[in-house]
């Protein structure tokens, strides 16, 4: 209780204690899908906190190498230090071995670096899109402390939950009668990946403004803009 | 863990062409442990009339009991059947009567105007605020999936067989991705002279 009736900020016992938060939710969303002979990667441009927005225009797609693309979503501070220990790792491997590493080395190589801050974690949720040594498509996802999938397709970030359950049902063909299951293309892969986003961005509101996606094939990473609404 | 998803479940309602439907999921649980798979949480409340009511499982049943009484007691003064959107305003009203200790519900509500046969869906927060959009309404423990599902395949002026495709999809695979939704579900479309109720078998895991 203070004298003059003002609020006082001290504590019962009248110790301040400073907090310090290190971790930052800064929104964005990403989407993965391999096929026989491509891998998609997509994520939206919106860098926000709160309410307020950031950028319209953040990539957030990181090309690691000719066959490899790193997606990643939430805490902006962690993905930027990730992704630049990650090419100086990758650097490394390439001056020792005297060869590019491959996306399934990647893969291995994140799930690795994650752990080793197994308890003051990057918190931020990975996916990794690229072709393997064969030159099939294959994607990798990731929590925040190194768990790592290979799967077919996958959706991470602030609309993942939005976004997860209609891949399931578009590309995996879950419960569904009298469909075989095909490998799909790249041009219904496109066109899904679009109306996702756009969906997404109907109710999440960290996700939006637009998307970039990149396309990974055999002849080399091709980049493409699609614009979403940037309200 | 929020008292809002105790016992889990997820209802969903879409407007079709000249027609409503509204889903759920049959699973009743105490968080992570599922007791049964047989959990009504839709309730017929009129002829054209439905309400889910995802949420605390003993609410559901306790909203349920207290509208009908309130229902019948309309139906006996006004010797009619009522409105969906007066239905949704005595809901509402239940609700808010609960302010500031209210019941753990989201009810949904679907029906057709008994006399325009309008096509009508509403929802709820626990407090009683209706939100009356064109399209569908979501409730329960998925309603970020539901979301995304609704969001992509819902499209205007479905025709009931259309609706009822729309509809499960979206249910089924939302609670795919939700622990504590799912084991079944329960289909309803409701038209101006037929009520449809079909039983969904889901994946149970």
């Amino acid at each position: 209780m203070s004298l003059n009736g003002l609020a006082d900020c001290r504590t019962y016992e009248g110790t301040k204690i400073p907090s310090f938060v290190p971790y930052a939710d800064n929104g964005g969303s990403v989407i993965a899908i391999a096929g026989d002979d491509f891998a998609l990667l997509a994520s939206d441009t919106r860098l926000s906190s709160g309410f307020s927005i950031y950028t319209r225009e953040q990539r957030k797609l990181f090309r690691l190498s000719d066959t490899t693309v790193l997606g990643c979503s939430g805490c902006w501070c962690d993905t930027l230090t990730l992704a630049r220990i990650l090419e100086a790792r990758m650097q490394m491997y390439l001056h020792e071995h005297q060869k590019p590493m491959s996306t399934p080395a990647v893969a291995q190589m994140l799930s690795t670096m994650l752990y080793y801050k197994r308890f003051f974690p990057y918190y931020v949720s990975n996916v990794l899109a690229g072709l393997d040594e064969e030159g099939k498509g294959c994607v990798y996802c990731y929590d925040p402390v190194g768990h790592c999938q290979k799967v077919a397709f996958n959706a991470k970030g602030s609309a993942g939950a939005l976004l997860q359950p209609l891949l399931d049902n578009q590309i995996g063909y879950e419960n569904m009668d009298n469909v075989t299951s095909e490998p799909i293309h790249i041009e219904k892969a496109m066109a899904l990946l679009k109306d996702a986003f756009i969906s997404a961005a109907e109710r999440d509101i960290y996700t939006g403004d637009s998307i970039f996606i990149n396309i990974i094939t055999k002849d080399g990473i091709q980049e493409e803009k699609f614009t979403l609404r940037r309200d | 863990m929020s008292i809002m998803s105790y016992n889990g479940g997820a209802i969903v309602a879409m407007k079709g062409k000249n027609c409503v439907a509204i889903a759920a999921d049959k699973r009743f649980g105490i968080q992570a442990q599922t007791l049964a798979l047989d959990f009504q949480k839709i309730f017929e409340m009129g002829p054209h009339l439905f309400i889910g009511l995802p949420g605390l499982a003993t609410d559901t049943q306790t909203v349920h009991q207290r509208l009908k009484f309130r229902l019948n007691l309309y139906e006996l003064k006004e010797n009619r059947h009522i409105n969906p959107k007066t239905f949704a305003a005595m809901v509402s009203n239940l609700l808010y009567e609960r302010r500031f200790g209210p019941y753990f519900i989201e009810p949904i509500i679907a029906g057709l105007d008994p006399k325009t046969f309008e096509p009508y869906v509403c929802n709820m927060d626990l407090i009683g605020c209706p939100n009356e959009p064109e399209d569908f309404v979501v409730g329960g423990t998925c309603t970020e999936q539901l979301y995304g599902m609704c969001e992509t395949l819902w499209e205007p002026d479905l025709e009931p067989d259309d609706l009822f495709e729309t509809i499960s999809q979206a249910l089924i695979s939302a609670v795919d991705r939700d622990a504590i939704s799912g084991w079944g579900a329960v289909v309803h479309i409701i038209e101006k002279d037929k009520i449809t109720t079909k039983s969904l078998k889901t994946r149970m895991d």
